[in-house]
């Protein structure tokens, strides 16, 4: 864009390289200490070995509360979705009174505070009797992701080429038909992007847990709890396995839209960024 | 103004007196914006019948009430016997061909143009004897297994076809279909376009704002402007006897002569010619072609041509033919085509039938 008034500089190399650093180098200390036998104190790392990795496998407080946190963010999903399509619906296709106003108030429990989430959530369940549990949890991650589902989807709608649905109508097929082999197809890198960045949000979320939590842990709830308790490079441990895995989804991800957009017309782009998440 | 021609007149005697679709009085307006007035036509069994007109001329909107995308404010539409406006679009028996062609990108060509079939549950040997049929059809067997994205405009355009005509349609519809295409391609697919829809005999309602394309591939014209029914004639008619200088104006190339009629002879500037009109004023449209160079070696004019004497003022060339601008003593400009030479220059003696000045109704000027 600068045409060809690109400012040379000997620092600003430096410069980035400092930043990506500062970004990465947490994430690899963590991963490299992992590894390290003598735990997560003294420089350089010495005795690499797998031990921590072997303790891991072998303490079952903590693969319940990876399992807790799995069946969480389903759950979690699941309700965002089922409530968030139809509302990214609603406000493409609909007119009703307080549209405007829906449309800036749906975001609003992504930008708030987890803790006045958290708090407000817990006082509301505490006023309906309700014994804090997953339960607890899934509702409470469901509810503040919808603005999530909805924002995703809307935006794949806007995308989504109108005069699609009416040649299928006028193929013949009805409104509900036209919806499941039209209009969902076209979103689904939409309602897939929704559901990946929902799931995300939910496994590392720590604010609202903190207040629904019952009995059983989330794994950042049992990491922060360990925690308290001194650090082990346990923690690392699980820390690099989870950063693995998001990686690899990550990674699926952009291959699907990758590919998406280059199967696209070039009208039709399908994909949508997915939102930054607090 | 609905004039029947020759055509038509063939065709209606074929399929009796009732025409396959009838628009009565469709209005329709946006808030308080109207955009059709008290639209009436009649489209015929295998009939192509070609929508002119601007932009904003309210063409579009008339195709989509057809079809049911919108609903008009008032006024009616059958088909044959059956009321269809007040029908979804899925239960009309009209298919559409869209302006950008709206293929779904997740579907392959043949899924595509299987689509309507399989809503309809026809059986699976039916549905693909017949999806392979009409890409027979259309020329593109070998893109069965292609993405839309994959292939060009032009087949975009073939398969946007099929997949209307494999449902058997009573009525096709095609918004601008051809307005994407580049210069040469859409010739060519105007004369397969023509071409096709005689094979299958299927009325088609053809949309767009490009007289020319209107003229090559039409049964009749309609001429719509400012959302009201200009003229509806054959391409002919039309363009011979246009009905209103607009029309004269909008299809082809004209010179608009005002004149006055007194006592059955009207004047026009210096010119005068006998006429079967009422006195008063009268507006004659004048093709350019119709006027011709005298060789001056030849004699006196003819009884039935009006001859005068104008001057070259410009000359254009437009390959196969020449439209000069000639200007007479008293000043009256007017358009000619000429057979090709390289200098038009000086005085020249020009004539004129009488029949070929056609009196036109007056249009407000075009905006």
């Amino acid at each position: 864009m600068s045409g060809g008034a690109q400012v040379k500089s000997r620092w600003l190399p430096w410069h980035a390289a400092a930043v990506f650093c500062f970004l990465y180098l947490p994430i690899v200390t963590l991963i490299v200490y992992s590894f390290n036998g003598s735990g997560v104190g003294g420089f350089p790392p010495r005795n690499l070995t797998l031990d921590w990795y072997r303790m891991l496998f072998a303490d079952d407080a903590i693969w319940t509360s990876v399992l807790n946190s799995v069946l969480v963010a389903a759950a979690a999903m699941a309700i965002s979705l089922t409530f968030g399509i139809p509302a990214a619906l609603a406000l493409d296709r609909a007119d009703f009174p307080g549209k405007v106003l829906f449309r800036r108030l749906v975001l609003l429990p992504l930008i708030l505070p987890g803790i006045i989430t958290g708090l407000s959530l817990l006082m509301l369940f505490r006023a309906a009797d309700m014994k804090l549990s997953l339960l607890t949890i899934v509702l409470g991650h469901g509810t503040a992701l919808i603005s999530v589902a909805t924002t995703e989807v809307f935006a794949g709608l806007q995308k989504l080429d109108r005069a699609q649905e009416e040649a299928s109508l006028d193929l013949g097929a009805n409104y509900w038909q036209t919806f499941w082999r039209v209009t969902i197809p076209n979103l689904r890198l939409s309602i897939i992007g929704a559901a990946l960045l929902i799931f995300t949000l939910s496994m590392d979320e720590i604010a609202v847990s903190f207040f629904l939590i019952g009995r059983d842990n989330t794994l950042p709830l049992e990491i922060w709890g360990r925690l308290r308790r001194g650090i082990t490079p346990e923690i690392n441990a699980i820390s690099s396995i989870i950063f693995a895995f998001s990686l690899v989804a990550i990674v699926t991800w952009y291959r699907l839209r990758a590919r998406a957009e280059g199967n696209a017309e070039g009208g039709a782009e399908l994909v949508e960024a997915p939102v930054q998440g607090d | 103004m609905a004039t029947t021609t020759e055509a038509t007149l063939a065709r209606s005697s074929r399929v009796g007196a009732q025409p396959l679709l009838s628009v009565r009085n469709i209005a329709k307006s946006f808030g308080k914006n109207p955009v059709l007035r008290d639209i009436s036509l009649e489209i015929a069994e295998s009939e192509f019948l070609t929508i002119l007109g601007e932009s904003g001329s309210g063409k579009t909107t008339l195709l989509r009430i057809i079809a049911g995308f919108e609903d008009a404010t008032s006024g009616e539409i059958w088909m044959e016997d059956q009321r269809l406006d007040v029908l979804p679009p899925y239960r009309r028996r009209v298919n559409t061909v869209f302006q950008h062609y709206a293929l779904f990108p997740h579907l392959t060509v043949a899924e595509n143009v299987g689509y309507g079939l399989r809503v309809a549950k026809l059986p699976k040997e039916e549905i693909a004897n017949r999806v392979e049929q009409a890409l027979a059809m259309v020329k593109m067997t070998a893109y069965a297994r292609s993405k839309p994205a994959k292939i060009s405009g032009g087949q975009q355009q073939r398969i946007a076809l099929a997949r209307a005509l494999v449902n058997r349609p009573r009525l096709l519809l095609l918004d601008e279909p051809l307005s994407a295409l580049d210069a040469n391609l859409r010739r060519q697919m105007q004369v397969e376009l023509k071409s096709l829809q005689r094979e299958v005999g299927i009325s088609f309602v053809f949309v767009t704002h490009d007289q020319e394309e209107a003229m090559v591939m039409s049964d009749r014209i309609a001429l719509l402007r400012r959302g009201e029914l200009e003229q509806i004639a054959s391409p002919r008619e039309i363009y011979g006897r246009p009905a209103t200088a607009y029309t004269a104006q909008f299809i082809g190339h004209t010179n608009l002569l005002p004149g006055e009629v007194k006592g059955g002879v009207v004047r026009c500037h210096s010119l005068d010619w006998p006429v079967g009109l009422p006195d008063g004023p009268v507006l004659f449209s004048l093709r350019p072609e119709s006027l011709r160079v005298v060789n001056s070696a030849a004699g006196s004019a003819g009884v039935n041509v009006v001859r005068f004497r104008a001057r070259v003022c410009h000359q254009a060339f437009h390959g196969s033919t020449e439209l000069l601008q000639v200007e007479c003593a008293d000043g009256l400009k007017l358009s000619i085509r000429t057979a090709t030479r390289e200098n038009w220059s000086g005085d020249l003696e020009l004539e004129f039938s009488p029949q070929d000045a056609v009196a036109v109704r007056p249009s407000e000027e075009r905006i």
